[in-house]
């Protein structure tokens, strides 16, 4: 039984208030009545109304959801299938290529992978707008999906496949009813990270969106830039609000799962 | 056939959005500024020999003359050498005391490190703007205490820009360093104390060396995004605050050289593949230390 000491207790008292206070502070001003953020002056919930009431807030929610939704969905069916060929494929020609590109989005500073991808539309002249926010979403966060997925892959059991094909399936109903039931959290949780980079990111949508395509981010940056702004606050709130319990939740079902799988295999173990 | 179809849809789309923006800023990065849509030349439209012959170095030669670009790698460098530091000081205690904590409560310990990554980036270095400005929460804390009768000016200063790193990138700090340490056998370090260590000198000389691997790929997972970094220097540093991230976006957007943000771009690569070789080479040690 391992005991924390006093040392032990400090460094995670201090390192979680660091960790936590900004954004606790961040939510308790977003109820702060003053427009003066740093002055307190009573309760008041009319941030939250003011924001709500603000076209260019929503209809930059609404790109910003619909390019998350549609770039993290592609990523993830891009991703799985290059980490699927990846483990799967053995030696193909341009692998060391093939798995150099998966790997060096992931480190390759986001002012890089802006500005090249769009001096590529430009080049090819292509109109920016949610669709090049799009593309430029996809190709990063297919390369995180890639790897999330594929460390699942590497420690999948191949001998299950080969017992479908064995058994007569073909590969696709194999691979349909065989692997991806069992890679299934490590793809959900990569459309999750894919999900979260895009509705994230601000500094490759500042290169790639156009002015009928502006994204949250963006919106949240132009409005930052002038200093702390108490709409800002609420709408910081609600963001944190919706990805705690987003967290939590996914956290008890996955603990729920565990605890299911523990509890049938003493009943197998019993019924042996 | 089905085979080459599934490896060509994911090649296709990374050479394409990959590998070729990629030559393409490489290319520009040789060419010259002009007037015109886009504003660089030579173009493809002049042909391939025209467009061969007109690329040079200049851009190279510039950036070595201007001894604003220079001042930037530099600043950057030392600005994300030191906050992973900093950050290493703050992550290591929280690693190591989350390895002792009783079992039962490291999963939460763990989901309350990776919790903050999921909130927004842009959001968490926001927060930082109204607690460390001039009329902030921490100098009317201060103040309030005592301990200073004159506001103290953090915000747009380096010392911000230190804060904001290690803030963002503590996870990243604190997952490696907690995994290595997590697969350490707790007898050695009793062993060590059998033998005559004390506890300072065990910790010394058996965990710090069994966690070196996790100390040195946190290291790099902070170094590599922080030498790159944007948004922490443009929110929470000053006019002095230097660093290339911020120089490329502004030379891109305000003064609108494409040629010369693309040398930037080029230069800035060439300095975070050294960094990058070696975090893969730490990893594959390893993998293979594992295996």
């Amino acid at each position: 039984m391992k005991r924390l000491s006093t040392f032990n207790i400090t460094a995670l008292t201090l390192g979680f208030a660091f960790l936590y206070l900004p954004m606790i502070l961040l939510v308790i001003y977003s109820f702060n009545a003053s427009k003066l953020v740093t002055v307190w002056a009573g309760f008041s919930t009319k941030w939250y109304g003011e924001l709500l009431r603000d076209e260019a807030f929503l209809d930059a929610a609404w790109v910003t959801i619909k390019v998350a939704v549609m770039s993290s969905t592609l990523a993830t069916v891009l991703g799985t299938t290059a980490a699927y060929v990846l483990v799967n494929s053995g030696r193909f020609f341009g692998r060391t290529l093939f798995s150099g590109m998966i790997y060096a989005p992931l480190v390759m500073p986001e002012v890089i992978t802006g500005l090249s991808l769009l001096l590529l539309f430009i080049g090819i002249g292509l109109d920016r707008g949610v669709l090049t926010i799009v593309l430029a979403h996809t190709t990063f966060a297919m390369c995180y999906v890639s790897v999330v997925v594929s460390s699942r892959l590497v420690s999948f059991d191949k001998s299950l496949e080969e017992a479908a094909l064995d058994l007569g399936c073909t590969r696709l109903e194999a691979f349909r009813l065989v692997t991806l039931p069992i890679i299934a959290p490590a793809v959900i949780s990569g459309w999750l990270l894919a999900f979260t980079l895009s509705l994230d990111d601000l500094v490759i949508a500042s290169f790639v969106s156009g002015p009928s395509s502006t994204t949250l981010p963006i919106k949240i940056w132009s409005a930052v830039r002038l200093g702390v702004s108490p709409e800002i606050n609420a709408l910081s709130t609600m963001m944190i609000g919706v990805v705690t319990i987003g967290v939590i939740s996914a956290s008890l079902v996955s603990k729920r799962n565990s605890v299911r799988a523990q509890k049938d295999a003493q009943a197998a173990e019993r019924t042996v | 056939m089905r085979r080459f179809a599934l490896i060509a849809v994911p090649y296709t789309w990374l050479l394409a959005l990959f590998l070729i923006p990629f030559l393409i800023v490489f290319k520009i990065s040789l060419s010259d500024i002009d007037l015109a849509i886009p504003p660089y030349t030579p173009t493809m439209k002049d042909g391939f020999s025209a467009l061969i012959q007109g690329l040079d170095f200049e851009n190279f030669v510039f950036l070595t003359t201007d001894d604003l670009y220079y001042k930037a790698y530099l600043s950057s460098l030392k600005i994300a050498l030191i906050s992973t530091f900093l950050t290493l000081l703050v992550g290591y205690p929280m690693a190591y005391s989350m390895s002792r904590a009783p079992e039962e409560w490291r999963a939460t310990l763990m989901m309350l490190v990776i919790l903050p990554f999921w909130t927004s980036f842009l959001i968490r270095v926001y927060a930082w703007i109204g607690i460390l400005s001039n009329e902030g929460l921490l100098n009317q804390l201060l103040l309030w205490l005592g301990v200073i009768s004159d506001p103290l000016t953090i915000l747009n200063t380096n010392t911000a820009v230190y804060i904001g790193i290690v803030y963002t990138y503590l996870p990243f700090m604190i997952l490696p360093i907690y995994a290595a340490l997590d697969r350490m056998d707790d007898s050695l370090i009793e062993a060590a104390e059998d033998l005559g260590c004390s506890r300072l000198s065990a910790f010394w000389l058996v965990t710090i060396p069994l966690s070196k691997s996790g100390i040195i790929a946190g290291c790099f997972l902070v170094f590599i995004p922080a030498l790159g970094e944007f948004v922490i220097p443009s929110l929470l540093g000053g006019s002095g605050t230097l660093m290339i991230g911020k120089v490329l976006f502004e030379e891109f957007f305000n003064n609108r050289d494409w040629p010369v943000a693309s040398a930037v771009a080029v230069i800035l690569l060439l300095i975070l593949i050294i960094p990058i070789v070696l975090f893969q080479r730490n990893q594959q040690k390893q993998a293979e230390a594992e295996a």
